[in-house]
């Protein structure tokens, strides 16, 4: 035989049992979006593979034509002198 | 005197230039046999951006060679982008520009459009900035 408590409350008061339980459904609540959470961890990791061609970043937009202009001397004598690279 | 100047670091230079040349009896230094027999077959071509491109299927071997030029350019590039107060991009384009007019019939080049071209004897396509390179 379980013996409740009586209570002011407008509801009577439950077995430890019963508290117990209620409990444990908050947590069950809780558990489904912890779970959903971690599987979204899972799946989230985005796997990146590496591309064969190099990855070329243009950076010409913004050379103007009077900069070409003004190290085209140069440019040219370093050519000269580094013919083995070009 | 200036002239006079100018002639004796010149000769200085092509003395230096014989001296560090060696035996192999040329006073500029040359392309790596490698490097200048991709160049003629067309398998590496120049860039607009002032670097070497592998043109169609990529070996191991390729990829080292433009790897290697690379990065030579690219400290070259760097060093005189210093002293002329540029940009490593902006120096090295303006090197593309001239590199690529310095193909000759047979090699590859890059056209303003991204797509590798065939040099022929007609001048190349070149980005219009390059006008004045």
């Amino acid at each position: 035989m379980t013996i409740s408590k009586l209570t002011l409350s407008t509801h009577a008061a439950r077995p430890a049992e019963q508290r117990g339980r209620q409990v444990y459904g908050v947590r069950r609540k809780l558990a489904v979006p912890v779970l959903l959470l971690g599987a979204a961890m899972l799946s989230g990791c985005v796997t990146v593979n590496a591309p064969s061609e190099p990855i070329v970043i243009e950076l010409n937009i913004n050379i103007t034509a009077e900069v070409v202009y003004r190290l085209a001397e140069d440019a040219g004598n370093t050519i000269e002198e580094n013919a083995d690279i070009f | 005197m200036a002239q006079s100047f100018v002639n004796k670091s010149m000769f200085a230079l092509a003395a230096a230039a014989m001296a560090f040349g060696g035996f192999a009896g040329s006073a500029q230094a040359q392309r790596e046999p490698a490097y200048d027999a991709a160049r003629k077959a067309g398998q590496v071509g120049e860039k607009m951006d002032g670097y070497l491109g592998i043109v169609g299927a990529s070996t191991p071997e390729l990829e080292r060679i433009v790897k290697d030029i690379n990065i030579k350019r690219r400290a070259v590039y760097t060093e005189r982008a210093s002293a002329k107060r540029s940009t490593i991009e902006e120096y090295a384009f303006t090197s593309g520009c001239l590199a690529i007019a310095a193909t000759v019939p047979g090699e590859k080049y890059q056209a303003p459009d991204g797509s590798w071209q065939t040099r022929t004897s007609a001048p190349p396509v070149r980005d219009s900035r390059c006008a004045a390179a």
